[in-house]
């Protein structure tokens, strides 16, 4: 049972990511992305590891690909042109993907890990606590300065990213909400009795 | 014969597919009645009748509105994208309905009892967005486009006050497991369930639903009467019938959500009636008679005011009260009334 949802799973994320690359419409990318993101939780849940699972699902399918199909539906680009072009930087693409792919196989060729580090692979968890409140402990006990430092260093971000995209314009109107709400009926409307054939 | 339900792989499956039956028929069944009172409740507050044709007091409308979706043409407008067209209605019923695996109805009376069940409630909750995303985008057109960009955003925007009321509720509870939830609300009845120490978070958290949920006031989505309904303009028939479906249960779950985190789920309010899933009901039928009453008695919120009270008020004071309740339970004020965990194991 658990080998079938394995190669489901996996097959899930091999075509999820296949298919984000290759289909022509910009929106099904994103679709199979999303695709790719579901079956890796999959994956992770058949290890064990259902906190992160559910937290893969909920930040990268709930946040980050919702902010990229947004991205993409309003984009308004033409894609067709950009494929035309892309083919002269196919084989540079190919140049630095295949680089990569050996500094990688370079990298693991040669990699030896410790024998406590193999042991720890095995049962990455204590016995009776579940990986909820293990990563808990680690997280906010054991590098609880890296943690914070971490965000810190978010923040920092979103605050440069803030005081970039801001402006002051004076020439818009806008909506002073207190002042909407604290504002009196009786003064803001004035009933008048107008005579036919008057006016005021 | 226990053991074949047990230990045999076929009999877990069977098992398995027995115990979501079990949950889904009664589910659908009781999500045609809870339409119709949900439509009488409103007609009664407007002093009108609701509907009161289809057998005695109206009961069968939902069944015979069901019949009407289904045998009426689907149509596809030209020009949308045919497989996400009506991939997005099936994606929204889909999560409105797998969610419900890890709800429990009584203790033990739960599909699937795994430690992370808020997490995945959320995380389910937070996919219900694509139903709405794809079948916007989908139908081609302006209107369902805007309109699904601003249930979008909306949606959101609230599961963030909502994910941070529910980590108040863990941390009191210390699992993110509901029936150790509820389980941790356990004690003199009524007064140690979380209403009380988690008091104001019940109110902003019942809001944020009726917001993640597209309820009014906040159905900024469908705005029939100003804006164009929303992101299911092009939609007709059956594919029209899932989303409503999909809708409406994400408010049941919501109802069921309430009644786990606040209202202390299967437990008996006294001490001297036994707990079970009768109460479970009555709370969760008790949530969506409030829901239907909000549709009834608030007129429509302003978008901006909508977007405005999700970040700015709600975030604010529930990230707070997150904070609050972290000190409360660490060092134990209240005579441990907000650390629960100790109580219960």
């Amino acid at each position: 049972m658990t080998v079938f949802a394995f190669y489901l799973f996996a097959l899930g994320v091999i075509a999820g990511g296949l298919f984000t690359v290759v289909s022509r419409n910009p929106v099904h990318s994103v679709l199979w992305l999303i695709l790719a993101f579901l079956s890796s939780a999959g994956l992770f849940v058949l290890l064990g590891a259902e906190f992160v699972a559910m937290l893969l699902v909920i930040v990268y399918v709930g946040a980050v690909a919702v902010l990229f199909l947004f991205v993409v539906m309003m984009l308004d680009v033409d894609f067709a042109e950009l494929k035309a072009e892309m083919a002269q930087y196919l084989p540079l693409g190919l140049l630095i993907g295949l680089i990569i792919l050996m500094q990688l196989g370079m990298a693991f060729g040669v990699w030896e890990a410790s024998d406590v580090a193999a042991a720890q692979l095995s049962s990455p968890t204590p016995v009776d606590v579940h990986n909820t409140a293990a990563l808990g402990l680690v997280l906010y006990d054991r590098y609880f300065l890296l943690f914070q430092l971490a965000g810190l260093i978010l923040l920092v971000a979103m605050i440069g990213a803030i005081v970039l995209t801001l402006r002051h314009r004076k020439d818009v109107k806008r909506q002073v909400v207190l002042q909407q709400m604290y504002r009196d009926p009786a003064k803001a409307m004035e009933l008048k009795n107008v005579r036919p054939g008057q006016g005021l | 014969m226990a053991e074949f339900f047990s230990d045999n792989p076929w009999g877990i499956a069977i098992w398995i597919v027995f115990t979501i039956l079990a949950l889904l028929v009664p589910l659908l069944v009781s999500l045609a009645f809870l339409m119709w009172g949900d439509r009488k409740i409103w007609a009664a507050v407007q002093m009108r009748r609701g509907p009161n044709v289809v057998g005695i007091f109206g009961l069968l409308q939902s069944f015979a509105d069901f019949l009407k979706y289904i045998v009426k043409e689907v149509v596809v407008p030209a020009g949308a994208d045919r497989f996400v067209f009506f991939l997005a209605p099936m994606v929204s019923l889909v999560m409105a309905f797998v969610a419900w695996a890890v709800i429990p109805f009584g203790d033990g009376w739960v599909i699937s009892d795994i430690n992370v069940a808020i997490l995945y409630v959320f995380a389910i909750s937070s996919l219900e967005v694509y139903g709405v995303i794809m079948g916007g985008w989908a139908s081609n057109s302006k209107y369902p486009f805007l309109g699904s960009l601003r249930s979008a955003a909306q949606m959101i925007s609230y599961e963030v006050s909502l994910g941070l009321i529910i980590i108040g509720i863990v941390i009191s509870s210390g699992s993110m497991n509901f029936g150790d939830i509820v389980r941790s609300q356990d004690g003199v009845g009524i007064l140690s369930w979380y209403w009380i120490p988690h008091f104001p978070m019940m109110f902003l958290f019942f809001i944020s639903a009726l917001a993640e949920t597209n309820r009014p006031p906040f159905d900024l989505p469908e705005a029939e009467s100003e804006l164009v309904a929303g992101y299911q303009v092009e939609y007709s028939s059956t594919p029209f019938l899932l989303f409503m479906i999909g809708e409406l249960t994400a408010v049941v779950l919501m109802c069921a959500l309430v009644s786990l985190l606040f209202f202390g789920g299967w437990l008996s309010p006294v001490e001297f009636l036994p707990d079970g899933i009768f109460w479970m009901c009555l709370k969760m039928v008790f949530v969506f008679f409030i829901f239907a009453m909000v549709k009834a008695i608030t007129p429509r919120y302003r978008y901006d005011q909508l977007m405005r009270i999700g970040w700015k008020v709600f975030l604010p004071m529930s990230l707070a009260w997150v904070v609050f309740v972290s000190f409360a339970a660490r060092f134990d004020w209240f005579w441990g009334f907000y650390a629960r965990w100790a109580v219960g194991s």
